[in-house]
């Protein structure tokens, strides 16, 4: 007989009372726990993930309530806990981790002070008491020098150290129940990994059960032995995670790992095929299956009835799809890739040689100021040396703060460079700031930017802010033919020319990341620049916008310079690759180059790092240890020696790393020669 | 701002608010209609309200020292008090708002160089401030206006350059930048109608305290020079005998408060109404 449940929840209907009436927020949500089990609750936003999440702790945000159904915890009905009882639930048997660690933590406390009233609140231990637990659960989260980190404010730490923080908080009082609501979105993904792997380790030590929501199915695959597929309000697929990763039954399912880019193909191999359409809003669901609208494979007077159940082979793998024996038959067809690949040889478009940005901060305080002392300097590009060449996509790699997005600012003018030289054609743009440039120039390279709420002036309609480009960049002259050019732009980013009277603030967020990618092509450039244009996206519509970029990069032949931290998606779409650490190239080469040995040791953690959904990519983990170092102080020598896993010793701290070329033109900058990079990580899986 | 005027109704604070400023707008533009008598013309002094004075003219709320009908006045003093507190804190926002722009969106030595110059005027006590400018320059409605303008100015800058310094990063602005707009286009076209609502909040909350400013100069003796009806010289000429005819004092201290009172509640209306967008 199994264990009986930790947490159950039983055909629970949630709905938020709004002026038009209650509008369901969660539909008919059946969900077990076991002890010690991991759920992973996965799907786009506004799918109810959040939603179920807060209701376990009978917590809702604004006016939302309980229509049907029963959250039982240890068998007892939540419904029916006095408020002392559920205030000892929160925080005690059950804990949460939100995403923003810094929403989670008091400013104006110390670390210790915060954590210490959790036991002595919950517990009722003395604060001395408390303070050793606090101290050992914060080595336990691997956090360096506990006493320090218990002095010191949230702010005087990384935002990787505040989650570990409030990991730790969570785990004080030994929950039964940890509720994780995406813990690590919005952080690096090697800080990522480590706190994957963190709350991996504790939750085995601790046999504490788990719920982790997250919009990453990588991560899910990675950590989750079960998986709920929320879809509308609904969980349309559940199972144990290999099998409903590697044979999805849902269309919904499906079409979400279709739209995911991943490490182990590419846009010649196997393109993103994106969800069509969007969620259906709470208060317009179709009958039937919710997800209908959006299938391929609908079919009128079966879809369209009410009271879908979850049905599957077995009790373990349960889809919400009439036709999903049907679906098992037909293997879905991969679309031929289009993509005639770009010779190693083409024209240089952009060249950088030994590009330099120094930022200077001044020292401010009186004794600065009275000595005169010279002020800090940030090196945030040393001598980078790379090409891009026309047609392809150059990738330009590397966690936050590693230099990526000071390039594109000097390669755009907005800022200019301290020493070096960056040609454009056969001018050089290394220092000469956008308001300098010629029209041409302008016109030439253009951008598209990583916000899509910043994107665009909230202020005017979106066709006057494409009209605005084409007029000041000289494609068209004339109302009319303004106008004639706006339409052809929308319709390029697939927008009916309705949509031109529309404001900012009336499209979605991947509409909006559209507009700006048509005003990037306005003025026809030849190079455009990339700054992380779908990570703030949900995944499918991530897979649409990646898909019309490679799309118009391929109609107009342009070069395609892309900035990112995500390496599934550089693997996906890019042909070359540059690699940066605190300011320097680390690696540099074709894509095929960069994700085969011999690997630069950070390429390699960066590649460990990459959450995947597909099991076969089991692979050997490489952990950085700590944080990224100060920019200001960078270390001496291989910037990487302080969190490098394969180390040599001194020279790695004194030297700086030599350039190694292999005979294909693979560059890495490191100590250790090329053979051994070849040899010692060639167990890696392909 | 049309939006903003539709979804009015829905904001009693902003109706209330614009009732009364409506009120004394109307007042002012129909004077010499409502008025039942000449602004400076002396019949009858320190008469109560409801006296009659020779003919049988009713004097509703009295006369002042010198014998002149306090309701016209009052109504009279409407027109100047609407046209120089309006124009006085528009040229302070134009000029203010023209330097937050700048130094927020080039920051620097130009930055650091208007910044200071607003901290060097806001150090100064704005009444000493006032009073050093008028006594120097003699009290005349440009004069007020322009006294009026340098004290208001630093304020206005601070929270434009705020503002402007949140625009400025984001992508929009650089969008701009890459396809090789002027500066002026991208602060004036740009960036100005993202800023505008906390702006036009300041605009109403300092309309009102710059009618208590020009009110305050002309109980100070510095404003409109006599016998022009000015509110607050009003309040100045009848002060002494505040304690026998208070009505003398009272009523243009009304008119004052009412005003002032009208402008903050349509300021905080447009708040509400600008945070349920």
């Amino acid at each position: 007989m199994p264990a009986p449940p930790l947490l159950e929840l039983d055909d629970l209907t949630i709905a938020y009372r709004t002026r038009h009436g209650d509008i369901p927020a969660v539909t008919g949500v059946s969900l077990t726990v076991a002890p010690g089990e991991s759920v992973g609750l996965v799907g786009e936003s506004g799918c109810g993930k959040s939603t179920c999440a807060f209701a376990m702790l009978r917590h809702f945000a604004g006016a939302g309530r309980i229509l049907n159904g029963r959250i039982r915890f240890e068998g007892r009905d939540m419904a029916e806990l006095s408020a002392p009882e559920l205030e000892r639930l929160r925080g005690g048997k059950i804990a949460m981790v939100f995403q923003d660690p810094m929403a989670s933590l008091n400013p104006s406390l110390t670390i210790g002070e915060q954590l210490c009233e959790v036991l002595v609140h919950h517990e009722g231990l003395s604060w001395d008491a408390a303070g050793a637990r606090v101290a050992a659960m914060l080595v336990d989260v691997k956090l360096p020098d506990p006493s320090r980190i218990m002095r010191g404010y949230p702010h005087q730490l990384s935002g990787g150290q505040q989650q570990r923080v409030v990991i730790a908080m969570a785990l004080l009082t030994r929950p039964a129940l940890l509720v994780l609501d995406e813990p690590t979105t919005g952080l690096d993904v090697t800080i990522e990994a480590g706190i994957v792997d963190l709350i991996a380790t504790l939750q085995q030590r601790y046999g504490t059960s788990m719920i982790y929501i997250s919009h990453n199915l990588g991560l899910i695959a990675q950590i989750c032995t079960r998986v709920a597929v929320m879809y509308a309000g609904e969980i349309v697929e559940e199972g144990p995670t290999t099998r409903v990763f590697t044979t999805p039954r849902h269309p919904y399912t499906q079409g979400l790992l279709r739209c995911l880019p991943d490490v182990g193909s590419d846009k010649f191999s196997r393109p993103l095929r994106a969800i069509p359409g969007s969620v259906a809003s709470p208060d317009a669901r179709p009958p039937g299956c919710a997800f209908g609208p959006r299938c391929e494979h609908f079919t009128p007077g079966l879809c369209d009835r009410r009271g879908i159940a979850l049905e599957g082979d077995d009790a373990l793998h349960r889809a919400r799809c009439v036709r999903w024996r049907d679906l098992v038959a037909l293997e879905h067809e991969v679309a031929p890739p289009n993509f005639i690949p770009t010779t190693t040889a083409a024209a240089i478009e952009v060249d950088v040689a030994g590009l330099t940005k120094r930022y200077t901060i001044d020292d401010r305080g009186l004794f600065a100021m009275l000595r005169r002392r010279a002020a800090k300097t940030i090196t945030a590009n040393a001598e980078l040396s790379f090409c891009a060449r026309r047609a392809r996509t150059l990738a330009i790699v590397g966690e936050s703060g590693c230099g990526k997005s000071t390039f594109a600012k000097i390669l755009t003018g907005l800022e200019t460079a301290t020493s070096g030289r960056l040609t454009i054609g056969d001018v050089d743009v290394a220092t000469l700031p956008v308001e300098r440039r010629s029209r041409e120039l302008l016109r030439r390279l253009q951008m598209i930017f990583q916000n899509p709420d910043e994107t665009l002036n909230p202020s005017y309609s979106i066709g006057r802010q494409i009209a605005r480009v084409v007029k000041k960049l000289g494609v068209a002259r004339g109302r009319k033919a303004i106008q004639a050019e706006t339409t052809r732009l929308l319709g390029l980013i697939r927008l009916g020319p309705e949509h031109a009277r529309r404001r900012p603030g009336q499209l979605s967020g991947g509409q909006r990341q559209r507009v700006g990618i048509a005003r990037a092509y306005a003025g026809e450039p030849s190079i455009v620049i990339a700054d992380e244009p779908v990570s703030s996206l949900d995944v499918s519509v991530r897979a649409a916008i990646i898909e019309l970029l490679l799309d118009v990069q391929r109609r107009h032949g342009t070069t395609l310079i892309l900035i990112s931290h995500d390496l599934g998606l550089v693997h996906h779409i890019a042909d070359d690759v540059v690699v940066m650490y605190l300011g320097r190239i680390m690696a540099a080469g074709s894509v095929a180059q960069i994700f085969a040995p011999p690997f630069h040791p950070y390429t390699e953690a960066l590649l460990s790092a990459v959450p995947s959904v597909d099991p076969r990519m089991a692979r050997k983990r490489v952990r950085l240890e700590g944080e990224l170092p100060s920019a200001i102080d960078p270390p001496l020598g291989c910037p990487f020696h302080t969190r490098c896993h394969r180390k040599l010793g001194a020279i790695c701290v004194r030297t700086p790393p030599p350039e190694q070329i292999t005979p294909d033109g693979l560059r890495i900058a490191c100590h250790i020669p090329l053979h051994d990079l070849t040899r010692q990580s060639g167990e890696r899986p392909r | 701002m049309i939006a903003l005027l539709r979804r009015l109704p829905a904001s009693p604070i902003a109706i209330i608010g614009i009732a009364i400023v409506a009120f004394w707008v109307i007042v002012a533009l129909l004077a010499p209609l409502l008025a039942p008598l000449a602004p400076t013309r002396s019949l009858q002094p320190m008469a109560l309200p409801g006296d009659r004075g020779p003919g049988g003219i009713m004097f509703w709320l009295g006369t002042d020292v010198l014998g002149r009908d306090i309701l016209s006045r009052i109504i009279f003093g409407t027109r100047s008090v609407l046209l120089y507190a309006p124009l006085a804190t528009l040229t302070a926002f134009a000029a203010g708002i023209a330097m937050g722009l700048v130094a927020g969106f080039k920051g620097g030595w130009l930055d650091e160089a208007l910044s200071r110059f607003a901290d060097l005027i806001l150090a100064f006590p704005l009444l000493i401030l006032y009073i050093v400018i008028i006594a120097k320059f003699g009290a005349s409605a440009v004069n007020i206006v322009l006294a009026v303008t340098l004290g208001a100015m630093p304020g206005i800058m601070r929270i434009t350059r705020g503002l402007v310094l949140d625009q400025r990063g984001r992508a929009y602005v650089q969008a701009a930048q890459l396809r090789g707009e002027p500066v002026w286009y991208i602060l004036i076209v740009e960036i100005l109608p993202n800023v505008r609502g906390p702006l036009i909040v300041d605009f109403c909350l300092r309309l009102g305290y710059v009618i208590i400013a020009i009110g305050t100069l002309g109980f100070l003796g510095l404003g409109l020079p006599p016998p022009n009806p000015d509110w607050g010289t009003m309040i100045n000429e009848n002060r002494n005998m505040a304690l026998v005819f208070p009505h003398m004092v009272v009523f243009p201290c009304i008119a004052v408060s009412s005003l002032v009172l009208g402008f903050n509640l349509l300021a905080d209306g447009i708040r509400e109404l600008s945070q349920t967008e």
